[in-house]
C-alpha cells in the first residue's frame, strides 16, 4: 500500500473528482442518503444550486449539457429523490445529452430491505441511461465518477448515474486519481467507416441529381458545422433540419432549407420526396421527421452518417452507412467529392418555396388579436442580433418556435425533441443561463408545460440569475387540442386550461412581469424585459384556438400535409 | 437480404460484474426482440461471463441486435455464429413414470438415443442428455408415452468450430459487412 496517498471519506472523494472533471456547478437537491456528500461540500469549490424538485435538477443539468456540449450535473437523495429524476434522464437520453446524475443510496447493509428511501434506482433507470453504477464502497467513486463523464460525453452521448450508498461516502479510503482512469474494456465510441463505404458514398453523390442533407442533432454534438457547411457548399447540396439540428447551420444561409417533419415546412418535405439521394448527417429518422415509412422518399438513394451503428437500418433502410464521428468523416470525405453546379435542382426546390403558406400568419393584418407567431417573430428581431439562446418546452409554442424563430448560431434553441418533455423550458433555461452566463436566455412556454415546473421560478431567484420568460399563454393545452380539432371531431376533452395570473405569480417570486395581449405591445415588453436587470416573465395572451400548419398526420406520409384553409395562404410571401 | 426470421444463435463475453444479465435481458425486451433462450456462465477467464442467447430474427434485426448489445458498456464482445455451422449443445434431464416393466423398453430408447440414466427409483428413471435441441425433443416425443413427470433444459451454448475463438461481429459497418471477421477475440 502506497503511504503517500491521501485518505479520505467516499463523500469527499466525489467532490474531489467532480472538481478535477472540470465540474463548477451543480444542480440538486438534499435529502437523508445524500447528506455526507453534501456534508462535504463545504470543502468544495462547486457552487451548488437548490433546485425545487429534483426533476428541475435533471433539467438543468441538461441545459447546461446542451448550452455548451459539456457535462451537467445533478445530485439527489434516494428513494423519491431519485425517482423524480426519472423524467429528465429519459428526457437526456433520448437526445442524447450528456449528463451525469448522482443519487444517495440507502446503507449497503440495507439494500434490499424496503429501507426508508430506498428505491432501485439503477434498476429503474436501465433502460434510460447510457450506463449506471451501484457503488457500495468509497474505494469505487473515483473509478465511477470518471468513468461515467467519459461515457456521458463520448461517442453518442447520454445520461449516467451513479447511486452511492450513504456508508460509501462516509467511510474512508485513499484517494489515487490516476489509478481510477477509466478502464472499459468493451466501450467503443470511437467507430469509423471502412474504406469501401467512403467510395460508394461518393459514387452515390456523384450519381445524384437532385441530393438532399438531413442534418440533425449530431452535428453539434459532433462539432461539425463548419464542416457540414463545406460539403454542403462544395456540393451544392441542400440542408433541411431536424428540430435539434436548428442552430446547428445557419437559418440565412442559402442552401438551408428550414425543418423537415410533421411541422416542417412543406417545400422541405416535398423536396425531401422528390429527392434521389438523402444524406443523413447525425441524425435517426425518427417518425416525427419521416412520417409514412412506406411513402418516405421513394426515389432516393440513402447514405446514413451516424456515430451509433444501433441506429442504421433501424427506421429507414439505407444504402451506404458511414458509422463514426461525423466531424471526421467529413473531413476525410469532403475533399473526395466533386465539386458541382445544381442549378435545376435548387431552382426547382425555389419554385416550391414560393408556394410555402407557412409563414403565411406574419402577413395576417394587426386585428386586435394576438397570434403566438406574431410574438416569436418580434423576439427573433429584437434577440437576433445578440447572443440569444431560446429554451422551449413542448407543443404548439415549440413548433411555432422552430418555424419563426430563424436560428443562426449552434447552441442557440435548446428544446426537448425525442421525449418531448412538457415542463422542460424553465429549469432547461436555467441550466442554460448557468452554462453560458453571457447569453441573453429566453424562455418560451405554454401555459400548461410551465406549469408543470413553474415552482423554479424561486431558484431563478434565490439565484439571482437573469431570465427572461415568455408564456405562450392560449388556454389550453394547445397542441392537444389541435389534435382533437383534427382527429377527435373537436371533442376539447381535458384541453381548457385554468391558469393563476401569471403576472401575480411572478410579483409573489419577485420577478417582475408584463403582460401582453395586442401584437404593437409585443416589442415594447421585449424590450423592457431585455433592459431590466433581473428576471422579467411575460405573459403573452393568444389566440385560443391557432392551429400549427402545415402538419403532417401521425402516420401520414410527408405529401400528405395539412395546409392552412385557404383564404390565408394566398396571402402569403416569403419573408 | 432475406427478411425471413431464423434462429439466430449469439456468442456474447460480457464482464463478470453484478447486474450485467439484468442489462442485456433488458435490452432485448426494450427493444422488443424475443429470446427463446439465454444462458450464461463462467469461462477460461474468471473476470468474463459467457452468454448464448438464441433469438428469432431476420438478418436486419440480427445485425442490430448486435449493435445494440454492442452498446452496453460491460460487453466485450459479439459474435453471431449462426451462419458459422457452430457446435450448439442443450443438456436436459428428463424423469419419466416407469415401473419395472416398461423400464427396459425406455432404457433402449435412452441408449438409441445415447442418452445417460443417472437415477433409478422403483417407479421412475431420471435420464440425461446432451445434444442438439432436435436430438432433445426426439428424446422427449419418444418417452412422452411413459409419462413425463419433470423436465429441464439448460438451454443452449454454443461454439465455434475449429481452433479459432469467438471473433468480434462488425459493427462499424453494419450495413455491408460480409463476414464479419474485424480481429480475434484477446482480453
Amino acid at each position: 500500500m502506497d503511504e503517500s496517498k491521501p485518505k479520505l471519506i467516499g463523500a469527499r472523494i466525489l467532490w474531489e473528482c467532480l472538481e478535477r472533471e472540470g465540474v463548477r456547478t451543480v444542480f440538486g437537491y438534499p435529502g437523508g442518503a445524500i447528506l455526507p456528500a453534501y456534508d462535504a461540500l463545504k470543502h468544495s469549490s462547486i457552487h451548488h444550486i437548490l433546485v425545487r424538485h429534483e426533476q428541475g435538477a435533471t433539467h438543468m443539468a441538461d441545459g447546461y449539457a446542451r448550452a455548451t456540449g459539456e457535462v451537467g450535473v445533478a445530485i439527489a437523495t434516494s428513494g423519491p429523490g431519485a425517482t423524480n429524476m426519472v423524467t429528465g434522464i429519459a428526457t437526456a437520453m433520448m437526445d442524447s445529452s450528456p449528463i451525469v446524475c448522482i443519487t444517495g443510496q440507502v446503507g449497503s447493509k440495507l439494500l434490499g430491505s424496503d429501507a426508508f428511501q430506498e428505491t432501485d434506482i439503477t434498476g429503474v433507470t436501465l433502460p434510460i441511461t447510457k450506463h449506471n453504477y451501484l457503488v457500495t464502497h468509497a474505494s469505487e467513486i473515483a473509478p465511477a465518477v470518471r468513468e461515467a463523464f467519459y461515457i456521458a460525453k463520448s461517442g453518442r452521448p447520454g445520461p449516467v448515474l451513479i447511486d452511492i450508498t450513504k456508508d460509501a461516502q462516509q467511510t474512508a479510503c485513499e484517494f489515487d486519481w490516476d489509478a481510477a482512469a477509466p478502464k472499459l474494456r468493451g466501450y467503443r465510441p470511437d467507430l469509423s467507416p471502412a474504406q469501401s463505404e467512403y467510395e460508394k458514398a461518393i459514387e452515390l453523390i456523384r450519381a445524384a441529381k437532385r441530393p438532399l442533407i438531413l442534418a440533425g442533432h449530431g452535428i453539434s454534438i459532433s462539432g461539425a458545422e463548419k464542416e457540414v457547411l463545406a460539403f454542403a457548399e462544395r456540393t451544392s447540396i441542400p440542408m433541411a433540419l431536424t428540430l435539434l439540428g436548428l442552430g446547428s447551420l445557419p437559418a440565412s444561409h442559402i442552401l438551408n432549407l428550414g425543418m423537415m417533419g410533421m411541422h416542417g415546412e412543406a417545400w422541405v418535405n416535398t423536396t425531401i420526396q422528390e429527392a434521389d439521394l438523402l444524406l443523413a448527417f447525425g441524425m435517426r429518422f425518427d417518425d416525427r421527421v419521416t412520417g409514412n415509412l412506406k411513402t418516405y422518399a421513394p426515389n432516393a438513394k440513402k447514405i446514413h452518417v451516424d456515430i451509433d451503428p444501433a441506429e442504421i437500418n433501424k427506421n429507414v433502410k439505407v444504402d451506404v452507412a458511414l458509422v463514426g464521428d461525423l466531424r471526421n468523416i467529413l473531413q476525410e470525405l469532403t475533399p473526395r467529392v466533386e465539386t458541382t453546379n445544381r442549378n435545376e435542382w435548387l431552382g426547382t426546390i425555389r419554385r416550391m418555396k414560393g408556394d410555402a403558406a407557412v409563414r403565411d400568419i406574419q402577413n395576417l393584418p394587426d386585428n386586435g388579436h394576438l397570434y403566438a407567431a406574431h410574438v416569436i417573430n418580434d423576439l427573433w428581431h429584437e434577440t437576433r442580433s445578440g447572443n440569444a439562446i431560446i429554451v422551449t418546452d413542448v407543443g404548439q409554442h415549440q413548433m411555432w418556435e422552430a418555424q419563426y424563430y430563424k436560428h443562426e448560431h449552434p447552441r442557440s434553441l435548446v428544446t426537448s425533441g425525442g421525449l418531448g418533455t412538457m415542463g422542460f423550458a424553465l429549469p432547461a433555461g436555467v441550466g442554460a443561463k448557468v452554462a453560458r452566463p453571457d447569453a441573453d436566455v429566453w424562455v418560451v412556454a405554454g401555459d400548461g408545460g410551465f406549469q408543470m415546473t413553474m415552482a423554479e421560478l424561486a431558484t431563478i431567484v434565490q439565484e439571482k440569475l437573469k431570465v427572461n420568460i415568455a408564456i405562450i399563454n392560449n388556454g389550453y393545452l394547445g397542441m392537444v387540442r389541435q389534435w382533437q380539432e383534427f382527429f377527435y371531431d373537436r371533442n376539447y376533452e381535458a384541453t381548457p386550461l385554468l391558469s393563476p395570473d401569471f403576472a401575480k405569480l411572478a410579483e409573489a417570486y419577485g420577478i417582475k412581469s408584463i403582460v401582453v395581449s395586442k401584437r404593437s405591445e409585443v416589442v415594447p415588453a421585449v424590450r423592457a424585459a431585455q433592459a431590466h436587470d433581473g428576471p422579467v416573465l411575460i405573459d403573452f395572451q393568444v389566440e385560443q384556438e391557432d392551429t400549427v400548419y402545415p402538419m403532417v398526420a401521425a402516420g401520414a406520409g410527408l405529401h400528405e400535409m395539412i395546409r392552412r384553409p385557404s383564404p390565408i395562404v394566398e396571402t402569403a410571401t416569403d419573408e | 437480404m432475406s427478411n425471413e426470421k431464423v434462429q439466430h444463435t449469439f456468442v456474447v463475453y460480457v464482464e463478470n460484474k453484478p447486474g450485467v444479465l439484468s442489462r442485456v435481458v433488458s435490452l432485448f425486451r426494450r427493444r422488443a426482440f424475443n429470446i427463446d433462450s439465454l444462458t450464461v456462465g463462467r469461462t477460461e477467464k474468471p473476470e468474463v461471463s459467457r452468454m448464448t442467447i438464441v433469438v428469432d430474427a431476420d438478418e436486419d434485426q440480427a445485425r442490430r441486435i448486435v449493435a445494440n448489445v454492442y452498446k452496453l458498456v460491460n460487453v466485450l464482445l459479439v459474435d453471431d455464429v449462426t451462419n458459422q455451422n457452430p457446435i450448439v449443445r442443450d443438456l436436459a434431464l428428463i424423469k419419466i413414470g416407469a415401473t419395472h416393466d416398461a423400464r427396459p423398453h425406455a432404457l433402449e430408447l435412452a441408449s438409441v438415443f445415447r442418452a445417460r440414466v443417472i437415477d433409478v427409483a422403483p417407479d421412475a428413471l431420471t435420464i440425461e442428455i446432451t445434444g442438439t435441441e432436435d436430438k432433445i425433443d426426439g428424446l422427449l416425443e419418444v418417452l412422452r408415452p411413459f409419462g413425463l413427470l419433470e423436465v429441464v433444459r439448460t438451454g443452449q451454448v454454443a461454439m465455434r468450430r475449429g481452433a479459432k475463438a469467438a471473433v468480434v461481429t462488425a459493427v462499424a459497418d453494419v450495413a455491408h459487412h460480409s463476414d464479419g471477421e474485424i480481429d480475434s477475440y484477446s482480453v
